[in-house]
């Protein structure tokens, strides 16, 4: 436990000075029912980055990440203490309403999930909910909301047909461009490959690399070598609480913390 | 080695054979109900058909079973539904959508929806009297289309709540996370996502519901709607009667051929009810999605 403390401590020293603070985790505690599911978690996460997110099953990573939007809070037997501040502002704050967390902060979820609509009405239900009526304007967000999730070539003649008829892989990019569709600061994404095949995993890391110029990305990932591949920093979580956090390329090359180095070469989890 | 081959070989007969005759058990159980069904339409097919005609659709009620015809029922029946099917859809679909989506879980609301599951077997005579007290005679409403028309909304709407929780909860929760998560409000999120998804199993579970309510007899004579209505309705307060009011009122006279008089009307109830039952099952095949 000091350990870990100390370990974050040192870590968050290395912020570098002209990027900002998106995501200021202090002393997150959150509870399923009886079961201590996050335990004083501390992480600063900065704008224009990846974040990757690895543990093993049941480690609180995927737990975490949807605390950052607070969706965690659908299952209605969850607490939580600590603060997480966003931009400067505690999430959890009664004022803060979620809506107005959520426009700035989108999600892309494990099992890629589309509405049964058409592929132009998916990518228009963010802006049609934020109240955007006029037709050019929501042809045009959904015109590069699809370029920029590097799928506009592939339905662009197809824009009225049902989402649903889109391959495993398309489908997540759909999912990707519905989310930058709310024009988010902030993208999570949860596992967002587990469900695709290799080439549509590899084509989702590359828009990842692309969407960092203008986002801030936080990802889980069950995946090591994807974390090692198109991370900036590493959060290793166990047990619900984080053991290690650093760059990518110290926390896979000279890891500080031993249950890290276990973790990474394979040993367990 | 616990397993004997010559032993299983040996049993192998008996087995098979026990197989065939549940197989057969089954079988006749399915065969059993169909049979009464045919029964049951062959007899009224023979004695109604040779009553069943323009006429017959176009009379009122008579004391001549040759002049008697459905009008006002089956208008009454109509206006029933005109009755029931907004009051209950709209009542039960809403509380569905309030116990499934706004409603916290905890003991009490699990004790409400276990209510509503339990309102749904209580007999439909206890409605009637329900209807007779509180609309009848509290709002004075009367023996009235519109009185009838909340008892029978009563009636159902039990069955059309849980039938629309069901509906509800098989939207799958990751549509509702897509929407949570852009910043959608729950009734933004009920609006665009869930009741799109649920409305066709929303709607057949009720079509069935209001089914039920054209075919229910009992609440209605505890309300008291007579049998014997030689005009129709023409608003929501007037006295009106329903066809299976009438068919009830056609078998329970002493005259032979008003025997033959009900089984007409029992057919045109049964194409009113098979009409509305293939609504319900077009609406779920040709609606119903997959996910």
């Amino acid at each position: 436990m000091q350990a870990t403390k100390i370990v974050t401590e040192k870590n968050n020293q290395k912020v570098s000075k002209n990027k900002e603070l998106v995501y200021e985790t202090k002393g997150l505690n959150l509870w399923y029912g009886e079961t201590h599911a996050l335990k004083n978690i501390d992480l600063n996460i900065q704008e224009n980055e990846v974040t990757a997110i690895i543990g093993p099953s049941g480690c609180g990573k995927s737990t975490y990440i949807k605390t950052l939007n607070r969706m965690v809070e659908l299952s209605p037997i969850v607490r939580t203490s600590g603060e997480i501040n966003y931009r400067g502002r505690n999430i959890f704050d009664k004022s803060y309403q979620v809506e107005e967390l959520r426009t700035q902060v989108g999600m892309v979820f494990q099992k890629p999930n589309p509405f049964p609509k058409s592929i132009y009405d998916n990518i228009a239900y963010g802006p049609r909910i934020h109240g955007i009526r006029n037709k050019k304007i929501l042809d045009e967000i959904v015109e590069k909301s699809l370029r920029g999730a590097a799928i506009w070539d592939e339905v662009k003649d197809r824009l009225n047909q049902n989402a649903y008829g889109l391959s495993g892989g398309q489908q997540q990019r759909l999912c990707i461009a519905r989310c930058l569709a709310i024009e988010p600061d902030v993208i999570l994404m949860d596992e967002p490959t587990s469900a695709l095949d290799p080439i549509s995993t590899l084509k989702v890391e590359e828009l990842v690399q692309e969407l960092k110029q203008n986002f801030s990305i936080i990802i889980v990932t069950h995946n090591m070598q994807q974390a090692a591949r198109i991370s900036d920093k590493t959060a290793f979580f166990l047990s619900g609480e984080v053991v290690e956090f650093a760059e990518t390329d110290k926390i896979f090359s000279n890891p500080s913390d031993k249950r890290t180095e276990d973790y990474i070469t394979g040993r367990f989890g | 080695m616990y397993i004997d081959r010559e032993l299983v070989q040996k049993k192998m007969g008996s087995r098979l054979l026990s197989n065939t005759i549940f197989k057969f058990i089954f079988f006749c159980a399915t065969l059993f109900g169909l049979a009464v069904l045919a029964i049951l339409l062959y007899r009224i097919l023979t004695q109604g058909l040779g009553w069943l005609d323009a006429d017959f659709l176009q009379n009122f009620a008579s004391r001549r079973p040759e002049e008697a015809g459905v009008k006002a029922a089956l208008i009454g029946s109509l206006w029933l539904m005109a009755v029931v099917a907004p009051v209950s859809l709209f009542l039960g679909v809403g509380a569905a959508l309030y116990l499934e989506e706004y409603a916290k879980k905890n003991r009490f609301n699990d004790f409400i929806k276990l209510n509503i599951s339990n309102l749904a077997g209580v007999p439909s005579i206890v409605f009637g009297l329900l209807g007779l007290t509180i609309f009848v005679r509290q709002l004075a409403l009367g023996r009235s289309v519109l009185a009838a028309g909340l008892t029978m909304s009563l009636l159902i709407l039990p069955v059309i709540v849980v039938s629309a929780q069901e509906a509800i909860r098989a939207v799958p929760k990751e549509l509702r996370e897509a929407s949570y998560g852009m910043g959608a409000t729950k009734w933004q999120t009920i609006k665009n996502v869930v009741l799109p998804a649920a409305i066709p199993g929303i709607l057949t579970g009720s079509i069935l519901a209001l089914s039920r309510a054209v075919g229910e007899t009992a609440p209605l004579v505890v309300v008291g709607i007579p049998t014997f209505i030689a005009y129709l309705p023409a608003g929501l307060f007037d006295q009106f009667t329903v066809l299976p009011m009438q068919i009830y009122n056609w078998t329970s006279r002493p005259q032979e051929e008003f025997q033959h008089v009900a089984a007409a009307g029992i057919m045109v109830l049964l194409v009113f009810l098979i009409l509305m039952n293939s609504i319900a099952v077009f609406i779920r095949n040709k609606f119903q999605k997959r996910y």
